[in-house]
Parts: C-alpha cells; structure tokens; sequence
C-alpha cells in the first residue's frame, strides 16, 4: 500500500495547470457559450486538476483500503454477498447494451427480449405470474409492490384498507417503505419461538387491512411454517400478503412464494442472483404478482406483441403510474441474466440447499461459544445472542465484551462482521449468513477465529474491546461525526 | 441506577414535567438519556408554537437512535432551551436540569393524567 | 459439482453429521409438503461460459447502436478509459454498503468526494451518497418539501419537467397523499412564473419543482423566484442535468433550497436507461430532512482523519415507520464514476464538454432549420445542447427511417405533435451532423 496516496482525498492532490482529459479540436467555429444570455454559472468550481496517473493512482491506492467478496469471507446476515462472478461484468459492459434508453423498440430488441427473459425467469422461480424489472432496489421493490396492493385496492372501490401489518422482527425497510406508500403501520408479534404470533395477528385483521408484509424465511432465518394458516386469514379478511424477497435465497427451486401465498413480492438480484453490491449500490429490485394483479405493474412495461412478433414497451392506463425514468438499472439485469443462465434449472435449487447447510453448519460448530436463543435447523442464516455466559456474554457492564467488539475484532482477522444488532428482538445480535459460494475450508477457518475471539474475550477483554488493531484505520469517533458534521472537503 | 426526583410529573414515554405556576418545564428523564446514549442533537419547537399533550413536539437523536418527544401537557410553548443547540449533550449531564422547553399550560388538569416519581420508577424497573 | 459452489462431496456428508441431519433435503423438514415445488424449476438447463456468451453478446448485436442525436434526460457523453478501469476493480464493486468503517474507507472516501464534488457543482452546502436517478431523486425532493414544511401538503412543479420525471413525481405523490400542481407551461416553452407565484401567496405551498435546462431543451429563467418562494415559507427545488452544473448558473446562486437532478451525463454510459444515479443536495439547515445515506469526515481513536457513515438516526433502519424515505441501497457505486470522471475532466474539462456539446447543438440546429423541413416552435429561446422543432411530416416515419440509417433522430416531444427534441454533446462530429441532415 502506497502511504503517500493513503487517506488524501483527490482536492489535495490537485496541482493548478494540470489536467487529466483530452478532447479533439471543436469543430464548429462561431458558437459559444457567451452567447448564453441568462443564467450562467458565476462562481469557479473546487474539481481537482490532476494527472491521469494521479487519479489512476489514488483510486487504486484507495481500493487497498476496502474490503469485498473477492477480498474474503462477508458472513452478512440478510445480505448475501455471494460470489460476483467475472464473465457477467463482461456482458454487461458490451457495447451493444449501450444504447440510449429512447432508441425505437425495433433497434433495442436484444435489450428487450433480455429483459423479458429475466422477468418470465424469475416468475417461474417464485411462481407468480408476472414481473417489472423496473424498481432500482429492494427498498424501491417494496414501495412498488406496496403501491401494487394500494392499486388493487383502488381500483375495487375499497378505499378503506390503510394499514399494513408488519412483523416486529421485519426489515426496517418495511415499515419505511409502507410509511412512505401512504399506508399506516400495524405491528405483530413474534413468539418465543421466533416466527409470526397467529394469536397476536388475528384481533389486527379487519376491514382497515390492505396486506401483511413477510419475509420468509424470517430475519431469524426461521420458516415461518405458518404461512398457509396466516395467508388464509390475510386473504379472508381481503388483505394481500407481500414477501419480502431479500431472503429468497435458500428457497430457490425448494418451496415458491406463489406456492406459499404471496401475491405480491420482490426479489434483490444483488442479493439472490449475484449482482455486485457495489458498496451501498445498484442493486435491482424486481417486482411479481400473481395472476389477475398484472396490469397494476409500473410503466413502462416490456411486453412481447405476438401479432407483430416483436418485443415492446408499453403504458398500461390501469397500472399504479411510473416508478423510474426508464427500464430500471438494465446493467443489473443482465448481469443476472448470465447467472441465472449460467446455473440454469440443475443448480438454481443447489444454491439455495448448500446456503442452509452452510449456515446450519456455521451454527452447530459455534454454539459451545455464543449463545444461540432459538435451537432449530435454521435456512440461509441465524442469530447468535452475543457471547455465552462463561465468555463474557449476558454481562451489561463496561469490561465484559459486546457484540460490537466481537465484529471489530473479526476484522483483524481479516473477516467481514456479521450483521450486528439486527433483529431487534435480542440485545446482542449476531447475525451470520455464509451463502453457498463458501467452502468448509473457510468456514472451517472462520469458525476458528470465532472460537478464538470468544477465547480473548475471556483471558483478554481489553485487547478485544479496542480491536481492530490491524486495520488501516481503528475505531472512529461516532459522536464526533454527528456533532461537528463535515460533509465536504470545503468543510474539513 | 436512573435517577427520579420527587415532585415532578412523569409520561410513560420518559418525559417528565417541571410545574412553577402556570408554567411547565418539560424534559425527557434520566433513564431516557441512559437508553438512549450519547445525546447529538436535539429537535425542538419554536416559540409560541401550540402543543397538545400527547402529541409529538420534537426528537432526541443520538448515534444511532431518534426518539420523537411527545408533550405531557397542552399550551404555548414560551420558551425553548437554546443551550441544547450547541451543547445536546447537557442531556446526558443532567437531564432534569436540562430541560427541553417551557410551556404555559392551558390545562393544569391534565398533569392528573400523568405519573408521580414513585410510579413512574415502577415502569423504569 | 459447480464452478459457484466449492462443496465436495466428503465436505457435504461431513457437514451433514456435524448437523446431524442425512441428506440436504432434511435441512427444509419443518416445511409443509403442500408447499414444496416437487419438480424440477422450468428454467432453461445450465451453460458453460461460451454458451452463455454466445447468448447474450447474440443479443447484445440484436440492438442496434444508432448515432445519438436524443436527450430526454440521459446524454451521450464521452467517458475517459480510466473510468471504467477504475470501476473494474472489484475491491469496490464487491464490497457491501460501508457500515464498517475501518474496512471500508475505499469507498466511503470516494463517496466523500463524489459529496464534494456535487455540492460544489450545485452551488449547496451538502450532498447525499446518491438516489436511484434523477426522476426519484425529484420524487424524493417533494417528499422533502412536505417534510419540512410542518402543515403543508402541496407541491407545485413545472410542466417543463421531462414527463418520465412527472410520471414518477405523480405517482410517489399520489401514494404519499400530496397534492401535487403541475403548473403549465407559457407559449414560450418556460414556467409560467407568474402562476406559480400566485399559487406561492395562498401561503400554503411547501415546494416548487422547477427544470433546468427544461424538457424543450430551454434554459430558463429563475430570478426572483426563490426571493418569492422564501417570502411565503415556500421551499424551491432546482433539477438540473448535472453536466450543464458546470457551465450553468447553479442552484444555489438561483437561492434554492434544494438541488436535484440525474448525475448519468458526469461520465456514465448510457446503458439503456440504468444504472445511473440521481444526486440530491441541501443547505445545512434542511439536513435533518434530507434522504439517503450521508458520508461524513472525523478521526479514528489514534486521532486520523477518517470516513465514516454518518447522521444515521435520519434513516429508514433506524427510524422505520417514522421515516420520511424508504431509500437505504441506492447507486453506491456510480459516484465512483461520477467522482473519478469529474477528476479527470476538472473544471476545464467540464466547461470545454460544455462548450463542444453547445456548439454541435447550434449547428445541428441551423442545419435543420436550413433543410426547410423544420421550424422552430419557440424562437429565440436560448439553449444549451437541447432543443426542440416542429417537423414538417409525420416524426414516426423520419425516427423510424433515420434509425434504420443508423441515426437516433432525437426524441418525438411527448404531447406535442410534430415535434421532435434534439440534442448534441461532444461525442458527435461534424460529419455525422451533415449525414443526418442529408438524410432528412
């Protein structure tokens, strides 16, 4: 790692007089911006002038200092960073995608046939009817899906189901997003066991009700084996049941949502179909209903017209209205569509079985360290409730080790953290997803380093409460960061 | 162990109510700003703004938590703590000295519908 | 087994007995039968790397790649080789959001920069770490309109919006339950100001959405509109394609009080339609209101300079049904490109991509003009590198037979019969210039 470049930012390494860029000579004489009359810029800007090597440099210096999935092992429960593989970088980046997002359906045929491709893919995977690739992420998926069910509801004259049922151990994106959709927000419980409280949500159900948001399995990594029970009430009540898609992963080719049902959901393709995260995006967040629900799909819609033989984008009057500027993030989609052509039916339903082997796996070998509350075969991923009693957990003072210093001290080893504080329904969460592009040698080895940690937290508690110890930088001033805010480099 | 201090009133969302005369002095308690932690910023009416118990009048923020204030009493509120803007953390000092805003209340009555110290610690347990 | 999953056979039978369970398919017992699939998915079987190749470079050469003389929101701009080069390195793209801060300081530094860099070109105090694209980012700086005012529930934007954006905007409205007025346009092709002013004085406006350059391509003009707005405790809004920050006059030397817009033309391919990324900036004291993740500066425990993600107690996971945005994943990753490409062209560069996109527009715009086959619809309104004529003939017939000649004859301008909106950037030479207009 290059310390002469380590930790300026690109304003610092501006030099006046230098330059990056090269562009050919103007070629029309006689047009310039001073014939503007109105509303030119007036104050100089703070962009760097730099080299190209410069900014080669620093970038790369820069990306030293970040951790990925092709750095090492990401066990981050709900997330899934799986494996990102190379050949779909290479699709995407074809030229012959790069096309303008006017261009006349009959030059974009490829485009769309792709699209459709991935949308009538992931219907037959989460047996529903039809699906939009439009959404840009899960979040964005969920508000559309919630503007599905308001549709529907609309468009039956139904005016009075407001309110959404939410679990208490759901995203925090599914209350925001229902907030944001214009519904109210009703609660349910989970029991002891950890899944949705049937008692509790039966005295919510009433006329007031437009649908019930899940995730299944839950984001304790349980199956909420009560989903047929709870989607009957749901429907007799005239409620729609959304799934939350961010776990789809260990139920590929197993058990579909439709099957279970869901009328409404979303799926992540950065999560369950492989695409990059990107470190905070683009993600995808496709949308599907069931059959009856189609046309209150977003705009604009890709259809294949039989009588023209042609694939085509279309504005359907009845749909809910617009929820992106165009297709969504198409990079991302094909990106998928290579994964999921590259799996095809034969793994698809493997992915799905080895990320709950791995996880249970994960479980089974860590438990005599870290207290595991709920003891069953879990799916994709599971909660530890922070260290067990004899290494320090179950503690509420300042010596004994949290669950926040058992993450910071996995980074020294150079592992990811887990998922921590999250689900709210334990002080300490720990939350684990491997997914099943890990081998037994790195959860082997993971496993090792946990049992290690548990190990200092007992003989050294100190040394881990200050960890990372390792890293290119260690623990950062939180409050500092609030208090004297300072989100440009004008403000530093 | 939260401190409580006899005499006040008490919300069971941790607010609690300071009474001289007409006006009220309404804060959040001292077991609120031990759950909450480190205390940033702290979101407060305007003057001469109308609040209505039970009904939201701000938020306290800290790290990585924002708890929304709701009003114990109804009234105008005449005066806010402006030390709180520079120095939110006064909060975690000494949260019943460092009270939030003072209120004239237009209903004194409704300081029955409220807690005294002695059952307020009960919900602290 | 497969080339994604690294499990041998030993390995499976061995985890299996730790778990204590005999084959993989007991892991889902607790899962009714009624519900399980029990057939194979009917997806198309697995490929290798060549076959999926063939597949979809074979769709990729189905497109047609015209010659782009369209706008409408996404611009054919040149984007330097560095830029994706850098964006290839997968230390960035296969990292998770940077919640762990002493890991990821690769991307929340670049995501520093890329806040440095937007509010700078927009003339604000501060930048978010992106939106989804220009049109939600609009959607979202209604939201925040009617956030902060604390009793107002009406929205008023212009009809001089590109209308995928009111599209959006409408339906975010319409859910949120905000009264959104889309103020018509004048016969000049601008915001009628004037009726915008009078819904202002009702005094019961949270915001006002305008354009910059407008759907027509048009530059308009906003001064005295944000001094009105203030008067009336009215929040003004700025969208403005990010490229022309550089030259244009900036939302905050027009006062407004946000900026939003599409950054794609900063170096993003266009990639039919996605990904791109929306930016959304604010002055200081709107902070608290603004969506999104933020990235924020202080020091680590040995007292370095440090990036962190900062302000979260704004944010969906935290405040849940209390929060004003659902956004939490947006475009990371694209203020990579938007930073590494505002570094390689600097000021300088911006100003002279600028100037050359200007200059093609103008004389593609004569050149039309001088076929006698197009007029103009708003004479004399000024422009950057957009604009819009009236086609004497059907618009269909000449996009459809210009496109089978290789060219993207701008975008027909929606509601507008007849017309056609062109635009020109600095990627288009002389010569293509002259081919289009010798077809027409």
């Amino acid at each position: 790692m290059n310390n002469v470049y380590y930790g300026k930012l690109i304003f610092e390494l501006s030099k006046p007089g230098r330059r990056g860029y090269s562009l050919p000579k103007n070629e029309f004489d006689g047009y310039s911006l001073e014939q503007l009359p109105v509303a030119r810029r007036e104050n100089k800007t703070l962009l760097p002038e730099v080299d190209e090597l410069t900014v080669a440099r620093h970038y790369t210096n820069m990306s030293n200092n970040n951790f990925g999935v092709d750095t090492g092992f990401y066990p981050l429960g709900s997330c899934t960073m799986k494996y990102n593989p190379k050949v779909n970088e290479e699709l995407a980046a074809l030229q012959g995608f790069n096309i303008h997002p006017s261009t006349p359906d009959c030059a974009a045929q490829g485009a769309l046939k792709l699209y459709d491709e991935v949308q009538r893919t992931l219907a037959e995977i989460s047996g529903l009817s039809r699906f939009t690739l439009n959404p840009y992420a899960g979040a964005h998926g969920e508000l559309t899906g919630l503007m599905v069910i308001g549709t529907y509801h609309r468009q039956r004259g139904d005016v009075n189901r407001t309110k959404i049922i939410v679990p208490d151990s759901a995203h925090g994106t599914n209350p925001a997003s229902a907030a944001v959709a214009g519904f109210q927000i009703v609660q349910v419980k989970s029991t002891a066991q950890g899944t949705v409280d049937v008692e509790d949500l039966k005295p919510l159900l009433g006329p007031d009700i437009a649908g019930m948001m899940m995730t299944n399995p839950n984001t304790l990594g349980l199956f909420e084996t009560q989903i047929p029970e709870i989607a009957r009430l749901v429907h007799e009540c005239g409620g729609l049941m959304y799934y939350d898609g961010a776990n789809l992963n260990p139920m590929l080719g197993v058990c579909r949502p439709g099957d279970m049902g869901f009328d409404v959901m979303h799926i992540n393709l950065h999560k369950t179909f492989s695409t990059p995260h990107g470190g905070g995006g683009p993600g995808s967040g496709p949308v599907g209903v069931r059959a009856g629900l189609e046309h209150c799909l977003p705009n604009p819609q890709v259809v294949y017209n039989e009588e023209k033989g042609r694939y085509e984008q279309h504005f359907d009057e009845e749909s809910l209205g617009s929820v992106s500027g165009f297709l969504g993030n198409f990079g991302v989609i094909i990106r998928a569509y290579a994964y999921l052509l590259t799996l095809g039916r034969e793994n698809v339903p493997m992915a799905g079985r080895l990320s709950v082997l791995n996880a249970n796996y994960i479980k089974e070998r860590l438990r005599s360290h870290y207290k595991l509350p709920i003891d069953v075969v879990c799916k994709h991923e599971f909660v530890f409730d922070g260290l067990r009693e004899e290494y320090g957990g179950d503690h509420h003072d300042a010596e004994h080790v949290t669950t926040l210093d058992v993450a910071k001290r996995l980074l020294d080893y150079g592992y990811h953290a887990p998922t921590i504080y999250f689900p709210l329904l334990f002080h300490e969460a720990l939350m684990i997803e491997p997914t099943e592009t890990e081998s037994k040698d790195t959860l082997d080895a993971f496993i090792d380093v946990m049992i290690r940690i548990a190990e200092e937290a007992k003989s050294d508690p100190k040394m881990v409460k200050s960890a990372p110890h390792n890293t290119p930088i260690r623990r950062l001033d939180d409050v500092k960061a609030v208090k004297e805010p300072k989100f440009t480099f004008k403000a530093l | 162990m939260a401190k409580i201090i006899e005499g006040l009133y008490y919300s069971e969302s941790h607010e609690y109510v300071r009474v001289e005369g007409e006006f009220g002095y309404v804060g959040i308690t001292d077991y609120a700003q031990s759950q909450l932690g480190n205390v940033v910023y702290v979101d407060m009416p305007e003057e001469e703004d109308e609040v209505t118990a039970g009904e939201e009048f701000g938020a306290v923020e800290s790290v990585k938590a924002a708890s929304d204030l709701f009003s114990p009493v109804s009234g105008e509120v005449v005066e806010v703590n402006s030390a709180l803007e520079d120095e939110p953390e006064l909060i975690n000092q000494d949260a019943f000295a460092n009270w939030i805003m003072k209120v004239r209340m237009s209903d004194p009555s409704e300081l029955e519908n409220l807690l005294d110290a002695a059952a307020y610690a009960k919900i602290c347990e | 087994m497969f080339k994604y999953f690294p499990h041998t056979p030993d390995d499976v039978q061995k985890m299996l007995d730790v778990i204590g369970v005999s084959n993989l398919d007991d892991l889902y017992a607790e899962v009714p039968e009624e519900l399980k699939l029990h057939r194979e998915l009917d997806i198309p079987s697995a490929k290798s790397e060549m076959e999926v190749r063939r597949i979809i470079e074979g769709l990729a050469a189905e497109n047609k790649r015209l010659v782009c003389f369209a706008g409408a929101g996404c611009y054919d701009h040149y984007t330097p080789s560095l830029v994706p080069f850098i964006a290839a390195r997968s230390e960035f793209s296969t990292s998770y959001t940077p919640y762990q801060a002493e890991i990821s300081q690769g991307t929340l530094q670049y995501i520093f920069e890329y806040q440095t860099m937007m509010a700078d070109l927009t003339g604000m105090d501060i930048s978010n770490a992106s939106m989804y694209d220009g049109s939600t980012a609009t959607a979202e700086a209604m939201l925040m309109c009617v956030a902060s005012a604390k009793k107002r529930n009406k929205v008023v934007i212009s009809a001089t919006f590109q209308p995928n954006v009111i599209r959006v905007v409408s339906t975010y409205a319409k859910f949120h339950g905000v009264e959104l007025v889309v103020v018509p346009a004048t016969a000049q092709g601008t915001t009628d100001l004037d009726a915008v002013r009078r819904m202002v004085e009702a005094d019961d406006v949270a915001g006002v959405i305008v354009a910059q350059p407008n759907r027509y391509g048009i530059v308009e003009d906003f001064d005295g509109l944000a001094a009105h707005c203030h008067a009336h405790k009215t929040l003004l809004a700025i969208n403005t394609v990010a490229s022309a920050l550089g030259v244009l006059k900036t939302p905050g030397e027009w006062d407004a009080d946000i900026a939003c817009g599409d950054a794609q033309s900063l170096g993003i391919p266009m990639g039919y339609g996605g990904p791109y990324i929306g930016y959304l900036c604010t002055k200081e004291a709107l902070i608290r209101k603004m969506p999104g993740r933020l990235v924020g500066a202080t020091t680590d425990v040995e007292g370095r300079r440090a990036f962190v993600l900062t302000m979260q107690a704004r944010e969906q996971h935290i405040r849940r049904e209390k929060a004003t945005s659902n956004i939490c994943t947006a475009q990371g990753f694209m203020c990579l490109y938007v930073a590494a490409y505002l570094s390689i062209m600097g000021e300088e560069g911006l100003r002279e991509v600028n100037e050359q996109s200007h200059a093609a527009a103008r004389y593609l715009h004569e050149s039309l003009l001088a076929t006698g086959k197009f007029s103009e619809v708003f004479p004399g309104q000024p422009f950057l590198n957009e604009f819009t004529l009236r086609y004497d003939g059907c618009t269909c017939e000449l996009r459809k037979r210009l496109a089978e000649a290789g060219f993207l004859a701008g975008v027909c301008t929606e509601g507008m019969e007849g017309c056609l909106t062109f635009a020109a950037t600095e990627t288009r030479t002389r010569q293509e210039i002259d081919k289009l207009v010798s077809l027409i």
